[in-house]
């Protein structure tokens, strides 16, 4: 490991020391002077019709300054949907409106019907409740089945049906009808990947502000993308031209996904600052966010796996219906599709692979992306049935797995997206040795002398990070590019300050971002500041979801910075009179080849400054370099994953015992961050595994709506992990070989738990094939009992 | 929350009068009152906090051998200061709720909530315990009435809570994975003159005394004497985490657990 702080040292944190120490500055620790406060009043019924929204009474009240319903809303934009799916029929998806306040219905519990602003926060929630609501109550469509049938009520009464779209893609019918008529054996499952809370520490927050002598308008809000806020924000909802619009995203307390999207709320307070001409602030309680924060997965599945006579995977087929909720939300339609159905392949060489999503529309809160999107939802279903399928043909679940294994590349796969580079049999060898396979059948007798039935289940996963090439997405119904910049701006000095369109909401950012440039130039990382999150500050960038940050963003900030080098060079070889290309840099130290010349770090960027000694006729003085990085593919990230349980088969209870991952995250800038951000992924899979159910009812009620109900993981719910991530095949299309880790815990996890469960049923003579998440005692031993 | 007037007062009479007014309500640890205020779910016209009063707290030994759990003792203390006494009582309050819940919940405040999953009544109910209050003493038989349902009146303060010490006893609990109460929680405790099993989290009615064990068990206190018996699933809970087939199956587990764990 170097020593020096550069690319691989697993430097401690930086931004830790504010976070531990309480001076994180968070969107709610933001006050302004002459600050109002807003209380959403929020549909406590599904679906209805708004018969008379009464603000007269409420709008009495003490402290009140202003009541706001749909009315206030007519002329203004709704909120954008980011991405349009194009269906098997060449048509484009159903988009329907969705209005910052509710107009003429309400389609979910939690839907925004009025906004009370107020000088105090109790006294808006005070006139909030005294507003008069008459709401005619329509039928609840809930089921995703039982919305799509003929004469099921609408969700949207302007819309054909509930139906989003009707989604095909990969292989045509004939390869496929021909893989599973010529099949030896057939796998079947039919399983459901539950919907989940993301749930992240920090509630949303929005304060929006206008300065009328300028006529700018500022937006303080916990966003994963706050240069995308401002162009959708702006352009499509509010018309405010970007020059007059600034976004900014401070310290945020996790976001997982559910951050990424653009909300009414924050349109809202944007709106009502200008219309007030004062400061407005909305902060979500934990209450609020489980019915207004977009939840995650949702998926129902019937896959098919066709295998020949030798257990070579010929042909698989998938049929899902994919719940979108009441409204689309920023990217939803693009996640159970092209962050899904492009990674059905898995690992594997299966020629022939079709993928069927419908997506529907329901009166539950709206789902979008949620940590993983879309390709855990994949690697769950495949990885479930490919252990199905080595159980009904008494194969080796490893084994049947590497037979099977991809060991080519580039590989283009059915399903339409290329891996450039992988070594899956490595890190399936890293986890053999890892999890300790070999003394498996000795830790199962020794359960079995207690009582309890052991389980080993394990799985492969593959992603696809990086989002992405911006072409290609544009092709696929992005309505966004999807580089990301960087500017490097090295001070006279020779300070350095980056500032990247990533945004850092946990990752760390700050401290891995100035390993890279730090390793570049050769100087200490505690030279260079990393600046993110506020469009005054920073190109525009298109901020961090899909384990983008490193392999776009860092990207973008390796190209500034061999800009930087470049020109340093330049004014280098000016300074010691010789051949730029005989400069070479080298511990913050410039020199020529073969001679004693040397100049400083800090000699180069003075000149650059007080440019008296400069070849002012060649280059400009200053020194500061921006680039876009648009990648050419998506970066794949892969790996093998094993888990053991005990279940106790007298309650049904399911503890995990050990759990082994093995990545390929191709090269590594901070392996202690890497670690932390597979142990934090592997909690939340292990979170769906066992515990998480966002529940409704058949009305629509959210019966999970607490942390009474919803059960989050807690440290004693998770062992110590054994992450490894030695076998790497660096990217090939990005200049620092790497591939991102963020999201690869949550993909990999959930298999691996319930392919161990089942493991432990079938070993103390239980048939269960499957049991659907979270997998929780009730469920077990009702699987256990045929209860 | 919505607005309310505060009280601090230092004596049971000074609260008893306190609570005489109008929509009053007692304030133990607020575990459970603070958060449905913050819901706005509650709207009393004053809290009256149980805090400042000395002689509602601490753990004491009667002369007739019975441990004394004064209303406004919390899990903590009665965690530490059982524990000699009686074992089972002190480990089942160690284990409620987490170190916040436990240093700021009440003996007094939990039984006066009688929430149909928490711990504390199946101990006083197994116990045979006595619930002293400001006007009367109450058999713990005649205590529990249904969810959230107990013998007290308006503005009845519960002081003190007399548990009888058994020769065994033990207290097993199977979390709901989300809240951490009791999905089922089993109190098995025997004495000179027969064995009381009280069950918490099941019922739709609440802690209920399961009989046909107290039976098996007085005959033969060994988790043997339980083997293949579980209390009829009709008014069991059925929710999210379980079915009421689930939670009497588990009543015969956790029961059987309490047993063998019992000292």
């Amino acid at each position: 490991m170097p020593a020096d702080g550069g690319i691989g040292a697993a430097t401690p944190r930086r931004e830790d020391v504010r976070f531990l120490t309480g001076a994180g500055n968070y969107t709610d620790d933001i006050n302004m002077r002459g600050q109002a406060y807003v209380a959403f009043l929020r549909s406590d019924v599904a679906h209805g019709k708004l018969k008379k929204v009464d603000t007269g009474a409420a709008a009495a009240m003490p402290g009140v300054i202003r009541i706001f319903t749909g009315e206030d809303f007519e002329g203004v934009g709704g909120i954008p949907c980011g991405w349009q799916v194009t269906d098997r029929h060449g048509e484009p998806m159903q988009e329907p409106p969705q209005p910052v306040l509710a107009q003429g219905k309400v389609r979910h519990i939690g839907d925004r019907i009025a906004a009370v602003v107020a000088e105090s926060l109790e006294q808006a929630r005070n006139a909030a409740e005294a507003i008069v609501v008459e709401i005619e109550d329509l039928p609840a469509v809930v089921d995703m089945k039982k919305a799509l049938e003929p004469d099921a009520t609408k969700v949207h009464d302007d819309l054909k049906n509930n139906l989003c779209y009707d989604w095909v893609f990969g292989s045509d019918d004939a390869a496929i009808e021909g893989a599973f008529s010529k099949a030896a054996h057939v796998t079947t499952l039919e399983l459901v990947n539950q919907r989940l809370v993301a749930n992240p520490m920090e509630p949303r927050v929005a304060i929006g502000d206008y300065a009328s002598h300028s006529d700018e308008s500022t937006l303080y809000t916990t966003s994963q993308n706050p240069h995308m806020i401002r162009l959708l924000m702006g352009a499509f909802v509010l018309g405010i031209p970007e020059h007059k619009l600034r976004v900014v995203a401070p310290d945020v307390g996790g976001g997982f996904g559910t951050k990424i999207f653009h909300y009414a709320e924050e349109a809202f307070c944007t709106f009502a600052a200008k219309a007030l001409h004062r400061p407005v602030k909305w902060t979500s309680s934990r209450s609020e966010a489980f019915i207004s924060d977009a939840q995650g997965r949702d998926h129902v599945t019937k896959i098919e796996l066709a295998l020949d006579a030798e257990n070579n995977f010929i042909g698989l087929r998938t049929d899902t219906l994919a719940n979108m909720g009441a409204y689309l939300m920023t990217v939803a339609p693009a996640v159970p599709t092209y962050l899904h159905g492009t990674l059905m392949a898995g690992c594997y060489r299966t020629p022939a692979v079709q993928v069927n999503v419908r997506a529907v529309f329901t009166n539950t809160v709206p789902v979008d992306a949620y940590r993983g999107a879309g390709r855990p939802e994949a690697t769950y279903q495949l990885e479930r049935l490919i252990d199905k399928a080595a159980r009904e043909l008494g194969a080796d679940p490893i084994a049947l797995r590497r037979q099977n294994f991809v060991t080519e590349f580039p590989y283009t796969t059915p399903v339409a997206v290329q891996y450039d580079t992988g070594n899956y049999h490595g890190t399936m060898d890293v986890l053999e040795k890892i999890a300790d396979i070999a003394g498996f059948e000795k830790r199962r007798k020794d359960s079995e002398a207690r009582g309890k039935l052991r389980g080993f289940g394990i799985n492969c996963y593959i992603e696809a990070c990086g989002l992405a090439p911006s072409h290609l997405v544009g092709q696929l119904g992005g309505r966004a590019g999807f580089y990301e910049s960087a500017t490097v701006r090295v001070n006279a000095t020779g300070g350095l300050v980056v500032m990247t369109g990533s945004h850092s909401h946990g990752q760390g950012h700050e401290t891995s971002f100035p390993q890279v440039v730090a390793d570049m130039l050769g100087i200490d990382p505690s030279m260079i500041e990393l600046v993110h999150g506020d469009t005054s500050k920073i190109p525009m960038g298109m901020g961090t979801y899909g384990s983008r940050s490193l392999s776009v963003g860092g990207s973008a900030i390796y190209r500034a910075t061999e800009k930087i080098i470049a020109k340093a060079k330049k004014i280098a070889a000016h300074l010691m009179e010789a051949s730029e290309a005989d400069v070479e840099l080298k511990d913050g130290q410039f020199s020529v080849a073969g001679t004693d010349k040397s100049v400083a770090w800090g000699d180069v960027t003075l000149a650059a400054y007080v440019p008296h000694n400069y070849p002012l006729e060649d280059i400009e003085p200053g020194l500061e370099e921006t680039a876009f990085y648009d990648p050419s593919n998506f970066t794949y990230p892969a790996g093998a994953y094993a888990c053991e349980v005990e279940v106790d088969p007298d309650t049904g209870k399911v503890e995990i015992m050990s759990f082994a991952a093995a990545d390929d995250f191709g090269n590594i800038i901070n392996p202690m961050i890497v670690d932390g951000q597979v142990h934090g992924g592997i909690g939340q899979g292990i979170g769906q595994a066992l515990l998480e159910n966002c529940v409704y009812d058949e009305t629509g009620q959210l019966l999970s709506a607490s942390f009474m109900d919803y059960a989050m993981p807690r440290a004693d719910d998770v062992p110590f992990y054994a992450v490894d991530h030695s076998s790497q095949t660096p990217c090939t299309h990005n200049p620092l070989g790497v591939k991102g880790c963020g999201e690869a815990g949550a993909i990999g996890s959930p298999p691996a738990v319930v392919n161990a469960v089942v493991d432990a049923l079938q070993s103390g003579g239980h048939k269960v094939d499957h049991i659907d998440m979270p997998v929780s005692p009730a469920r077990v031993w009702a699987a256990m009992n045929n209860a | 929350m919505y607005a309310f007037e505060f009280e601090r007062p230092s004596t049971v009479a000074d609260a008893a009068k306190a609570l005489g007014e109008e929509d009053a309500q007692a304030l133990g640890g607020g575990q459970t009152l603070i958060p449905t205020l913050k819901q706005r779910l509650a709207m009393p016209s004053k809290l009256v906090s149980l805090s400042g009063i000395a002689e509602i707290k601490g753990v004491c030994k009667a002369d007739d051998g019975a441990l004394c759990v004064g209303g406004g003792t919390t899990h903590a203390t009665v965690a530490s200061e059982a524990k000699a006494d009686y074992p089972a009582l002190a480990a089942l309050a160690g284990n409620i709720g987490d170190p916040a819940v436990r240093n700021r919940g009440t003996i007094g405040g939990s039984i006066a909530n009688n929430d149909p999953a928490a711990c504390y009544p199946s101990a006083v109910l197994a116990s045979g315990a006595t619930v002293v209050t400001n006007k009367r003493e109450i058999a713990a038989d005649d205590y529990f009435q249904g969810l959230f349902e107990t013998a007290l009146d308006e503005g009845e303060i519960v002081t003190e809570v007399r548990f009888p010490v058994p020769e065994k006893a033990s207290y097993q609990k199977f979390e709901q994975p989300a809240s951490r109460f009791a999905l089922v929680g089993v109190f098995v405790a025997k004495y000179a003159d027969g064995v009381r099993v009280a069950v918490t989290g099941a019922s739709e009615s609440g802690v209920f005394r399961w009989s046909e064990a107290e039976a098996a068990l007085s005959s033969n206190f060994a988790p043997e004497a339980l083997d293949g018996m579980a209390p009829p699933a009709d008014g069991m809970i059925s929710d999210l985490h379980g079915s009421a087939d689930y939670r009497a199956h588990l009543v015969g587990v956790i029961a059987r657990r309490a047993v063998a764990a019992a000292s």
